[in-house]
């Protein structure tokens, strides 16, 4: 067992765990944040993508041990206490989201797209967030969500 | 565009944004999977890696020795108990398949389960697995269907004899050897509709509880039919129904794939009884790809005859169908679901419609998004372009001149069904017009006169399909064994909120939503005040799920007659307190008011709140408000649609694109339009997905090739092009919202647009036909073969 401590979603956290153990699984069966869920075991899918110090990451391809001291967020500390994030208000209004399974990872890629690239072009987006597979939507809405989160965060 | 119904009359055709989003953007989310309850025991399945074995030994000591491990249990542990069940058994002399919930002295399909471990975590439970010991003797595995019909070739049921399942002849309108005998052209080919993996994105997951105080088992799975699953575990575990509840929570995508009973719920419910102590299992993708059942994979031999000005004269349609190792749910009715779809939107004097299913070594097979009407409608829509070509005509000339015109309506199809309206010339002209064909035909014939590398195909495709499982009395003459109703209560509750409980069960399709809109066009409360209930027998006692567009076809139509019967009860209650007679009350948008003196007037939610003191209620009348209908449908409905795509493919590397894709569809009257559009574009993305990436493989000797996410191309964003979408509104004669079916639309008509835009890049060439999926290697081979076939 090793100590790991890390901030997920603002709040400090700490706990033992097995070396072997993933990061998406200490957030879902130890932390209880269950928001993130898991689509694959061969990390084709992002459905679990959160953010690490920032940057987009696939839980599932990543070990618990690996984030000792790091910042995490993930779909459940997106939001600031009373406002949704632009992104995850343009999924909404766009449409973006049917079954909402592959949502949190899609929204979490597309936060960090926007970080990286805050004017994109609807390429850019197809080619940013190829690694999060979507089976519900075809892609159309969440390429119009993610133009749109961008046109709102840039105040145009 | 005739869409002039509706646009303002309430909530109905508003594209509302959803209900659901909140949650599921938060990640407030209810998957199976995030449910933890204490003392829960972990499953997981030893499973077959060869794909036809006896079993001759199984040592399960060292596993049941290891830590964390409670039990480890084989078939012998359950003898003779099913796994899952057929209930469409298509004709009298099927041959049917046991499926054992665990395999006891054979496997029959690599995935196939030869052994449980149940631990106290999950990682203990999947290391434990490595601990089993089993000596297999390899049999020899039946893979391709035509091999599995010849004599002497090794059977997938060795007491069956045979690996025919069944033949099911169809005795359709007319005589296809007469009008073949005075065709000038027959057109016969051979289409391969390939096997695919319905690839939702939440895997499978169960968990099986005993509940508390009484002998109940719950059951939470990740399925699209909650009601139908119920019954079908009480009869195949024998625990009386009345102790099973079953919970679909959120349910993330369905496309067939949870249209199903699977072994692995009948086990976590046995085990969670047997135990007394819930019982989890959530499949890893790897599992999930080799056991949820697989869809489509017919040889389609289909032949057409014309007059040589182009009249369509008959088809014969010839398919077998491969079913797996064994029969699920629907397994052999899923070809026969499209039956009645071959002739399409086309008039033809005979149809001679014969199909046999085929047991191999393979996952079972089952109903995947259309689940018989894509295959259909591909076969058609291919054939047709064939017969253009065949002619020398243009292919749009050539279905023009023998759809089903527009005042033709209602019509009665060769196959016997009577299609109640369309308008294919409206849906069309609009498309064209989106398209800009001239300019694409003319780049096209640039192209070709330059000798391009990359040449430019247009590919159409002009789709019907039937909507709306089912008129119960339909079903039973098909040997279905369940009905095809649908069912809503409206609740009218004290304080004025609505529950509206239908037996519809969401897994991405927003009914939280639409349902919200429909009711509230009825009754006339605010959509945020109507609450929808759903997916859990408990709460919603009767329903028949969610499959086959039907769940606005024809649990629409349920709250319809649900909320009318609400309607109907407080305007007797409104009389009563406006003291005049019912028949003075008018009703408008939740206010009841007297003729002629609107200001004596009450308010729907006001009579809610009378009818729950029932201080002051009418002789004869029983407190509380609610509505209740349970609805058959009339009949199927048939949404249709023109959907044309632009399609480049390069010669030299065999590389295809995407360039353009127009979908007009016409699915009646829309209840709200926004979600309509996101069931298309979902819907082509999967029959995109068909025709230019997926395909389901495996080798000689039945072990699945594309066995994980990296080698199963379902489409990434970057694989796709946004969409042209719009939309014609010819509405239902046989549905009282007027509205048709969408779910399955987009998934139906895309598959041929695209292989046919394929086919015409490079017919030219020689190629008459592509290999779905049209990857680089199967359209180089085309061009190849047709280059040695020129040049011999
Ligand atoms: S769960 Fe699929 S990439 Fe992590
Ligand atoms: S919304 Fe269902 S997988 Fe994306």
């Amino acid at each position: 067992m090793t100590h790991i401590s890390a901030t997920v979603d603002g709040t400090h956290r700490q706990g033992e765990v097995e070396p072997r153990l993933l990061l998406v699984h200490w957030l879902r069966e130890n932390l209880g944040l269950v928001g993130t869920p898991i689509g694959c075991d061969t990390s084709n899918c992002g459905a679990c993508t959160v953010l690490v110090n920032g940057k987009s990451v696939k839980s599932c391809n990543v070990l618990a041990v690996q984030i000792d001291g790091a910042e995490v967020t993930t779909i459940q500390g997106l939001a600031s206490e009373d406002e949704w994030h632009p992104v995850q208000k343009a999924f909404k209004e766009c449409h973006g989201l049917q079954c909402g399974f592959c949502t949190p990872g899609m929204i979490m890629a597309s936060v960090d797209l926007l970080t990286e690239n805050p004017n994109p072009t609807e390429e850019e987006i197809r080619d940013g967030l190829h690694g999060n597979l979507c089976r519900c939507t075809g892609y159309h809405n969440i390429v119009k969500a993610v133009s749109h989160a961008a046109a709102e965060m840039s105040g145009s | 565009m005739t869409d002039t119904l509706n646009e303002t009359m309430g909530a109905i055709g508003r594209p509302l944004r959803r209900k659901e989003d909140a949650r599921l953007v938060t990640g407030n989310t209810n998957w199976t999977d995030n449910i933890q309850l204490p003392g829960t025991l972990h499953m997981a399945f030893l499973r077959s890696s060869i794909a036809h074995a006896k079993i001759t030994h199984i040592d399960t000591s060292a596993a049941k020795a290891a830590e964390g491990v409670v039990h480890v249990y084989t078939g012998a542990d359950f003898p003779g108990q099913p796994g899952s069940t057929c209930v469409w058994p298509v004709t009298d002399d099927i041959v049917l398949s046991h499926y054992p919930v665990i395999c006891e002295d054979e496997v029959k399909y690599v995935g196939d389960v030869v052994a449980v471990v149940i631990a106290t975590e999950k990682y203990l439970a999947t290391d434990a697995l490595d601990l089993i010991d089993v000596d297999y003797e390899v049999l020899p595995a039946v893979v391709d269907m035509e091999a599995a019909l010849a004599e002497g070739s090794p059977l997938v049921h060795s007491d069956k004899g045979t690996n025919h399942c069944y033949t099911a002849p169809v005795p359709f309108g007319g005589n296809y050897a007469e009008v073949k005998a005075k065709a000038d052209v027959v057109v016969t080919r051979r289409f391969i509709n390939q096997r695919l993996i319905p690839t939702t994105m939440e895997p499978r997951a169960v968990v099986a509880a005993p509940m508390g105080m009484t002998d109940e088992i719950t059951l939470w799975t990740a399925t699209q039919v909650p009601h139908v699953l119920r019954v079908l575990l009480a009869l195949l575990t024998g625990i009386p129904e009345n102790n099973l509840r079953v919970v679909a929570p959120d349910v993330g995508g369905g496309f067939g794939g949870k249209l199903q009973i699977y072994r692995e719920e009948v086990l976590a419910v046995l085990l969670a009884k047997k135990l007394g102590r819930p019982i989890k299992w959530t499949e890893t993708r790897s599992e999930s790809i080799l056991t949820m059942h697989h869809g489509r994979d017919q040889i389609q031999d289909i032949e057409i005859a014309a007059t040589s000005d182009g009249q369509i004269l008959g088809m014969q349609v010839h398919l077998l169908a491969d079913m797996g190792a064994y029969l699920q749910i629907i397994t052999p009715g899923t070809p026969l679901l499209g039956m009645f779809m071959y002739s399409g939107i086309y008039k033809m004097e005979a149809l001679d419609f014969k199909c046999t299913g085929v047991y191999t070594n393979k996952t079972p097979t089952d109903a995947y998004r259309g689940a018989g009407r894509p295959e259909a409608t591909f076969a058609v829509e291919r054939i047709v372009d064939e017969l253009a070509a065949e002619l020398g005509m243009d292919p749009m000339e050539l279905r023009k001149k023998n759809w089903i015109k527009h005042e033709e309506f209602p019509y009665t199809t060769v196959e016997g069904l009577t299609y109640d309206t369309g308008n294919y010339e409206a849906a069309t002209a609009r498309a064209l017009e989106l398209f800009g064909m001239e300019e694409l035909r003319a780049e096209q014939a640039v192209r070709r006169a330059s000798g391009d590398p990359v040449q430019l195909g247009i590919g159409i495709s002009t789709f019907t399909e039937m909507c709306g499982l089912a008129p119960s009395r339909t079903l039973g003459a098909l040997k279905y064994v369940a009905g095809g109703w649908e069912h809503c209560t409206i609740r009218a509750l004290p304080t004025g909120k609505i529950e509206l409980v239908t037996g519809t069960s969401p897994h991405g399709q927003g009914h939280a939503t639409a349902w919200s809109q429909i009711a509230s066009d009825i009754i006339g409360v605010p959509v945020e005040d109507i609450e929808v209930i759903y997916g859990d027998t408990g709460r919603s006692p009767y329903g028949m799920d969610t499959y086959g567009s039907r769940s606005l076809a024809v649990g629409g139509q349920a709250i319809k007659a649900a909320g009318e019967r609400l309607v109907e009860k407080a305007r007797i209650i409104a009389a009563h307190q406006l003291e005049v007679s019912p028949d003075d009350i008018e009703f408008n948008a939740g206010t009841y008011s007297v003729k002629g003196d609107p200001e004596k007037a009450t308010t729907i939610q006001a009579i809610a709140f009378e009818a729950f003191t029932a201080h002051n209620l009418p002789d004869g009348v029983e407190p509380t408000l609610s509505g209740e209908a349970t609805v058959d449908p009339m009949d199927f409905s048939y949404p249709h649609g023109t959907h044309l795509a632009a399609m480049e493919v390069d010669t030299e590397t065999g590389k295809v694109k995407l360039r353009k894709y127009v979908a007009v569809d016409d699915c009646g009257v829309q209840i709200n339009p926004m979600i309509v559009e996101g069931q298309v574009h979902g819907g082509l993305a999967q029959g995109i997905g068909q025709a230019m990436y997926e395909g389901a493989e495996y080798d000689s000797n039945g072990n699945l090739l594309t066995a994980s996410m990296g080698d199963y191309l379902i489409p990434s964003s970057a694989d796709l092009p946004s969409f042209i979408t719009d939309r014609t509104v010819t509405p239902s004669s046989t549905h009282p919202l007027g509205t048709k079916g969408i779910g399955e639309a987009g998934a139906i008509a895309s598959t041929p647009a695209i292989v046919n835009g394929v086919v015409d890049a490079i017919r030219h060439l020689g190629v008459n036909d592509v290999l779905m999926p049209t990857s680089p290697q199967n359209v180089y081979r085309a061009l190849q073969a047709a280059n040695k076939g020129g040049a011999a």
